[in-house]
């Protein structure tokens, strides 16, 4: 579910920082909606993930979590890049669906780049935490655990 | 002097990639431009290379909150090409699903609505009344967004009776809610004061533009394609199109929440009529050669699938019109000359699903495969000249 390289390294104070209330930007990059209403449903009165300070925000200057969602289209990718570029390192990717974790069924179209692992390794070159959360969409409660597994993923860097 | 805004792609104000620039004198916004593309996955090419029975996945995956809509409009198309009559119970178990999915949807927007207005209560309450009909989801078709229960010829799985009290439940339960956020939010000064009058679409315009849906129907155009060219058992169950003659922003509202009103009446009148009987019909692996149309009433709007059979499993070609590609370019006939603090509400105020409208077309010089180059283009245009001096030189002999 979960994949890490481990290079780079995180310093304690960055992962206690990091492990609790993580905030989180949302990036849509060529969806079909699905994944990004399940994620706000997330924060909504039945899961209310707001309890344990976990909430979007409008920048990924703020973010510690970038959630990406779609199969990356080729319109997207340079924004998406430029998103990443933003993000306050170290911060964990997770790509919520079929399409983030292995492109689904637009597996053959023409307009997309990859799922976003083979992005951020191959195109980006950066050995950033990406968590896969397949499913179409992913129920509220795996996204939760796909956070949460990045989360930890985060810690076991720090030495 | 004019300065141009830009909203998005990323913006924290949209779920959807998108890119809006306004043009704004003062606070009056004078123009208004989209770009879209963001959302753009090729659906109509890879349809052609998928067989009859996979295409409704696929189709299903355009836009997952009215997931319902296209995978219908795909099938009634592929049925209207062969000629394939539909049993009646998966007539109703169609219209049944489709009608959950309007609830949630008219919900969803409720909810987000009330986001982009800065009542965050709003939208934490209609998503609360929103997640019962997802688990009612869940229990009927296996996952609470994406179905997969519309196939050609019928549906996929039957709903069992002892089903029913649960669905007859759900929907009691959410009836007096229904009525308790129709009250507030109409009843609230301050959100009176923030959609009366704002984002006003006349009739004229509405028929103009070619709006459709809610947004169409908000502004007095009484169409409903449940109504104009029946599809599963919206015809044979009483209920009505709800319409309004103001045209505003209110208007809109109150209209997607009555429909909530007439999806659940239609859903509880299908459970009364629905007998025993098969849930599929035969469809053969080839379809014959010919065209098909099918139109569903989509929770934003008309949708549109147009089909080209070419004898083998796959289709030779796929056209989707989505509602919102309609409703779209109203936004030149909403906005302008309003105030910034409102284009927010106003852009979702058409319910907008750019997932569903990103297609695609590529415009070939109509004489054939030719791609102008800048020498052509160029070429051209002294061609214009000299025509034109030719001319200006005729009319002065005369």
């Amino acid at each position: 579910m979960a994949s890490a390289g481990s290079k780079t390294r995180t310093s304690p104070w960055q992962a206690w920082g990091i492990s609790r209330s993580p905030w989180v930007y949302h990036l849509a990059t060529g969806t079909c909606n699905n994944c990004d209403i399940e994620l706000l449903d997330c924060l909504t009165p039945r899961y209310d993930l707001e309890r344990f300070g976990i909430k979007l925000v409008g920048s990924p200057r703020h973010a510690d979590v970038l959630m990406v969602t779609g199969m990356m289209n080729r319109k997207c990718l340079p924004r998406f890049i430029a998103v990443c570029r933003q993000v306050p390192k170290p911060y964990i990717i997770v790509a919520l669906g079929a399409c983030g974790a292995n492109k689904g069924i637009f597996h053959d179209s023409y307009n997309t780049v990859g799922p976003v692992e083979r992005v951020v390794r191959e195109i980006m070159k950066e050995d950033t935490i990406v968590v896969n959360v397949p499913g179409c969409p992913p129920k509220p409660e795996a996204i939760i655990l796909g956070v949460v597994k990045g989360l930890k993923l985060l810690q076991e860097r720090r030495r | 002097m004019p300065s141009k805004i830009p909203i998005g792609p990323y913006h924290p104000l949209q779920e959807e990639p998108e890119h809006f620039i306004l043009t704004i004198e003062g606070e009056q916004v004078v123009d208004v431009d989209v770009s879209i593309g963001y959302n753009h996955r090729g659906i109509e090419k890879l349809a052609e290379s998928k067989t009859y029975d996979q295409v409704p996945f696929l189709v299903e995956r355009i836009c997952g909150i009215c997931s319902m809509s296209h995978p219908l409009a795909f099938s009634l198309a592929v049925e209207n090409c062969a000629g394939i009559e539909v049993p009646p119970r998966a007539n109703y178990i169609r219209t049944i699903l489709d009608e959950i999915r309007r609830l949630h949807s008219h919900l969803l927007w409720a909810g987000l609505a009330g986001h982009f207005l800065g009542y965050n209560t709003v939208w934490m309450w209609a998503w609360k009344y929103r997640e019962p009909l997802l688990e009612l989801s869940e229990l009927l078709t296996g996952n609470r967004n994406h179905y997969g229960m519309i196939k050609v010829g019928g549906v996929r799985r039957d709903i069992p009776p002892e089903h029913y009290p649960l669905i007859r439940k759900a929907l009691d339960e959410l009836k007096p809610k229904l009525e308790m956020l129709y009250g507030a939010v109409l009843d609230d000064p301050v959100l009176r004061a923030r959609l009366e009058g704002v984002g006003h679409l006349s009739r004229e315009d509405a028929i103009r533009y070619g709006v459709l849906g809610p947004t169409a129907r908000a502004s007095g155009v009484d169409i409903d394609i449940r109504r104009d060219y029946p599809y599963g058992a919206s015809d044979k169950v009483e209920w009505r199109v709800i319409t309004s003659e103001r045209g505003d922003l209110l208007a809109r509202v109150e209209v997607r929440l009555l429909e909530c009103f007439e999806s659940i009446k239609l859903i509880e009148g299908c459970l009364e009529q629905m007998e025993p009987g098969p849930i599929s019909a035969d469809v053969p692996r080839k379809i014959p050669p010919g065209e098909g149309i099918g139109q569903v009433e989509a929770p934003r709007g008309e949708c549109f699938h147009y089909v080209v059979a070419n004898g083998t499993d796959k289709p030779e070609r796929l056209k989707i019109r989505a509602p919102t590609y309609m409703n779209l370019p109203s936004f030149r006939a909403t906005c302008l000359g309003e105030t910034l603090s409102d284009v927010a509400i106003i852009l979702a105020g058409i319910d907008p699903c750019y997932c569903c409208t990103e297609r695609l077309v590529r415009i070939k010089d109509g004489r054939g495969e030719r791609r102008l180059s800048f020498e052509d283009l160029l070429k051209l245009s002294w061609e214009k000249t000299a025509r034109l001096r030719k001319e200006a030189k005729d009319g002065c002999v005369e």
